[in-house]
């Protein structure tokens, strides 16, 4: 029998099932599997709060997504294949899956009291409710356990390897051979010979059942995308984000202080950086949020490459710390993985909701530098840069990156260290007669970092109000407003010296798309899409978000439409009409802790493209 | 760093070296300038480098203390000293990190920051100053004022049951606890050598007097009348002896301590307890520190001075350890661990 093989630019695999069925594994194991094969990639996880939810209930559903091949930029809308290992994470997923597309569940889990429990009345495998789809469902716990319990396994742990069978499969779909997984699997189970040669042979069983299949009569080839020549890795976003506080870190020559409090979906920097001792970074997991940034704070001071890393409800708990940070002007990176807020929200859904509370959360007038990560690899260089800002410029900055940015992943271009730009504190020199602890640089107006123990300089700062210069601590009024605006003007002034914003597709259209942060693939595939139909859009995106781009008015100036699309209710659309008020902004938000699809993203465009008004 | 291997100056230094050009703005007779002057006494004594002094505060009266002394210093917010402390200590081995505190800052908005610096035995020392109310906010009741204080915000007398600063250091592992009172600043230098010679979270409790809103709170204990029957002066390897006439004695009896009267010819002496603040065991110096008028004096001196590693050589060690053992050397390393690959 000869089979058919389709060319696909790009594919989306969703794996779904119960919170306890190593959704995560899988999903990990094949987008590392089509990296490895030098395809792109994007990895999206999504997982409910509760380790472990009720058993074969929708409340219970992780899953974990991957969209291999060209542009891979997003997460991708809707899915080519989806393995659904219960009845609940079928329902639940249902709606990701284009007609026509491949579902594969095990039909030994469809028994009655889990339709029961995932509300279906009557069985879908047999109502005929899924036929626009092409549906495999073999007794995949019955095949699986069988030749598990035969490699030596015992039973509870034989019926674990159900994802292996189906991951086999899968495997055979998009024509990967075996070898790479083979490697992987041992990876994993290093040291654990027995389950990793156990796990190895259902793989292989799934990958010949599925061979076997009439259904499979067409399988997928994805077209290699052309990537730029050089070394290559997969990398999350929060793993970005913490190699990108070591660089920093090595290039400032400055020791890494993390003071940070375990929070979803932020904690895997945190534990990232933990590993890092042999780097002398010092990683104080605090008692709680305040003390995390507090402790990074006084490490600020005393002299280390402070940071902090949180989610929304945390940076709540910063704010009035982060006032002390813009006070005493000490370098501070606060890294804040959005979530969706209010409150405790929806701890493990995205959301870019942490906006305003950014730029405005705190007593006082307290401006800090603030910028936001586009994609899991730029979450590297944004953190990267927001250290050298902070240090560069003795201010705190807040990095907003957000849970799909934090959580998922994409190949990295592996950088070296010898060509990221430097970083050059203003340190004060030892024995200068001329150091004033509020003295600063007349361009820049950046005063100079003291560093505790040096000879020479001792001196106070704090929370109170302090003269200009000298630094003692003052109620003048004349005083206050002065430094008032050096606070703000610092921060102004740096615009100057940052990169000019870019426009993307037809520069000359009559409408921008704006977007900031973690949205940038779906925005940018979409305007992609809408030029392609023929009509045309400019785009924006944002990752300087306090101070904007010098020219952002300039840019701004040359389109009769702008169109804000942001996962809030219209945060950025504000602070651009409080920025930039001569320009009218219309928007398009979502608010559901899910990210943009493109279709979606597209209609936007096109509505406002097509608006006479 | 420890008191051992801390960086000694090379002249001998004075109070001089530390005089703040500052004027000291506490209301005149408050028991917090006695302290300050004390501290000035001790720095010198202890004999760092200066530049290797730092103190760090929260918020109160005496939290403005940095200001008062020519170290590095900061003066934090609310509650948080002993947190900006501890990224202090960590963060610059060249440090000897003194917090100034109150029984506001660090017993209430702070609490939990305090009683996990301690548990971590950070090498930092805490000066708490405990005058039992609040003092900068003017006459509000704290989480020290005694049960029953009427205060601003207590018109009917309060109805809590006060911390016993001592009994929440122990009762967190602490190493070090010790008590003065800002009528004997000499004793004050004295007990803050101490603390300064122990590595780990020193906690120094200082009975201070807010002339404004608590006048007199410790007053038996700084009243000639009374004070030598309700101090008991503790130093380490004596008896605990105490009273007027030497006439009094503290000893164990069934489940705790119980004061015993000296015969004129030394009876009742042989079961006096000798102190021995160096008892890893905490039970004897949780009784000390909990002691109170009116059927007990009050414990003044180093209640608790056990060993214990420090946080700050306990990471150290790992950091060494790592340092040795790892093959990651540098953030190149990092960037390439792992799975890799080329594309031609």
């Amino acid at each position: 029998m000869s089979k058919q093989v389709l060319e696909k630019e790009s594919v989306v695999v969703k794996f779904v099932g119960d919170s306890g069925d190593g959704m995560q594994l899988t999903g990990t194991l094949f987008s590392d599997t089509a990296a490895l094969a030098g395809n792109d990639i994007a990895t999206f996880p999504d997982y409910p709060a509760e380790i472990r939810a009720p058993h074969n209930t929708i409340a219970g559903v992780s899953g974990f997504q991957v969209h291999i091949g060209k542009e891979t930029r997003i997460i991708g809308d809707k899915c080519d294949v989806l393995v659904a290992m219960n009845p609940a994470s079928l329902k639940a997923n249902l709606k990701w899956v284009d007609k026509g597309a491949t579902i594969i569940t095990d039909c030994d889990a469809y028994d009655e009291k889990a339709l029961e429990k995932a509300g279906y009345p009557s069985n879908p495998l047999t109502d005929g409710s899924l036929s626009s789809y092409r549906v495999i469902s073999p007794n995949i716990t019955t095949l699986a356990k069988e030749i598990a319990i035969a490699n030596g396994l015992d039973p509870k742990s034989a019926e674990r390897t159900k994802n292996m069978f189906c991951l086999g499969m899968v495997y055979y779909v998009f024509n990967f051979d075996l070898n790479t997984p083979y490697k992987l699997v041992d990876k994993r189970f290093e040291g654990k010979v027995k389950i990793a040669e156990a796990n190895k042979k259902v793989l292989q069983a799934g990958y010949n059942f599925a061979e076997t299949m009439e259904e499979f009569a067409s399988t997928f080839q994805i077209s290699n995308v052309k990537l730029e020549k050089g070394k290559y890795r997969n990398i999350t976003g929060n793993e970005a984000t913490a190699w990108g506080l070591l660089a920093a870190s090595e290039k400032s020559g400055r020791d890494l202080f993390l003071g940070s409090y375990p929070i979803t979906p932020a904690t895997e920097i945190l534990i990232e950086l933990a590993k890092h001792k042999s780097l002398g970074a010092q990683v104080f997991q605090a008692e709680d949020e305040i003390a995390g940034i507090c402790s990074a704070i006084g490490a600020s001071f005393a002299g280390a490459m402070a940071c902090t890393t949180t989610s929304g409800p945390g940076l709540s708990l910063k704010t009035e710390a982060i006032g002390l940070a813009v006070m005493t002007e000490l370098p501070l990176v606060i890294v804040d993985v959005q979530r969706a807020g209010p409150s405790t929200g929806m701890p493990t859904k995205s959301e870019q909701s942490d906006l305003n509370i950014a730029l405005f959360g705190r007593n006082g007038e307290a401006p800090c530098i603030i910028m936001a990560a586009a994609s899991p690899s730029d979450c590297f260089y944004k953190a990267y840069y927001a250290a050298k800002l902070a240090m560069e410029n003795m201010t705190p900055v807040i990095f907003l990156s957000d849970g799909n940015t934090g959580q998922g992943s994409e190949l990295f271009r592996i950088p070296k260290m010898e060509d990221l730009p430097p970083i050059n504190p203003p340190y004060a020199k030892k024995n200068d007669p001329e150091f004033k602890p509020y003295r600063r640089d007349p361009e820049t107006l950046v005063r100079q970092w003291a560093i505790p123990g040096t000879d020479g300089l001792r001196h106070r700062i704090g929370g109170l109000e302090k003269t200009d210069i000298d630094g003692l601590v003052s109620t003048d009024p004349n005083n206050h407003a002065k430094m008032v605006e050096f606070r703000r003007e610092k921060v102004i002034r740096l615009a100057k010296r940052l990169p000019k914003q870019n426009v993307y597709g037809n520069v000359n259209a009559d409408t921008l798309v704006v977007s900031w942060g973690g949205t940038k693939g779906a925005v940018y595939t979409a305007c992609k899409e809408v030029n392609a139909s023929g009509k045309s859009v400019a785009h924006a995106h944002f990752s300087q978000i306090m101070p904007l781009p010098e020219n952002t008015g300039k840019i701004f100036a040359k389109y009769k439409k702008i169109l804000v699309c942001e996962l809030n209710s219209g945060q950025f659309a504000n602070y651009l009409r409080m920025s930039y008020p001569e320009f009218k902004y219309e928007q398009y938000n979502k608010v559901q802790g899910l990210p943009f699809t493109v279709q979606e993203l597209v209609g936007a465009i096109n509505n406002v493209i097509n608006n006479k008004k | 760093m420890g008191y051992k291997t801390m960086e000694r100056s090379i002249m001998p230094l004075t109070q001089q070296d530390f005089a703040s050009d500052q004027m000291v703005k506490w209301c005149p007779g408050c028991g917090d300038h006695a302290i300050l002057n004390a501290v000035a006494k001790v720095f010198p004594e202890i004999g760092y480098k200066k530049e290797n002094y730092c103190i760090v505060s929260g918020i109160g009266c005496s939290s403005r203390f940095p200001y008062y002394v020519n170290t590095y210093g900061f003066h934090s917010i609310h509650g948080r000293a002993n947190a900006v402390a501890t990224g202090v200590s960590i963060a610059n081995k060249k440090l000897s990190v003194w917090v100034a505190t109150g029984d506001g800052d660090s017993l209430a908005i702070g609490g939990n920051h305090f009683i996990h610096v301690i548990r971590r035995n950070l090498d930092i020392n805490i000066m708490l100053f405990n005058n039992k109310i609040y003092g900068l906010t003017k006459g509000q009741y704290s989480p020290t004022s005694d049960l029953g204080a009427v205060t601003k915000t207590s018109p009917y007398g309060t109805i809590e049951q006060p911390f016993q600063v001592g009994e929440l250091v122990i009762g967190a592992q602490g190493t070090f606890f010790a008590r003065a009172i800002d009528t004997n600043p000499k004793f004050i230098t004295e007990v803050m050598l101490e603390a300064a010679k122990h590595d780990g979270t020193s906690v120094v409790e200082l009975l201070q007097n807010c002339v404004i809103f608590n006048d007199g709170t410790h007053q038996l204990l700084t009243n000639k009348e009374t004070k030598d029957e309700y101090q008991l002066i503790l130093r380490h390897g004596e008896k605990m002896i105490f009273g007027k006439n030497k006439d009094k004695g503290i000893r164990m009896r069934r489940n705790g301590l119980e004061v015993v009267k000296i015969g004129p010819n030394g009876e009742g002496m042989e079961k006096v307890l000798i102190h021995d603040m160096y008892n890893p065991n905490p039970g004897v110096h949780l009784m000390l520190a909990k002691m109170s008028p009116p059927y007990f004096p009050i414990a003044l001196g180093v209640i608790r001075s056990a060993d214990f590693p420090t946080y700050n050589q306990l990471l150290q060690a790992q950091i060494d350890e790592s340092k040795m053992k790892s093959k990651i050397r540098c953030v190149d390393d990092v960037l390439n661990s792992g799975d890799t690959w080329e594309i031609e």
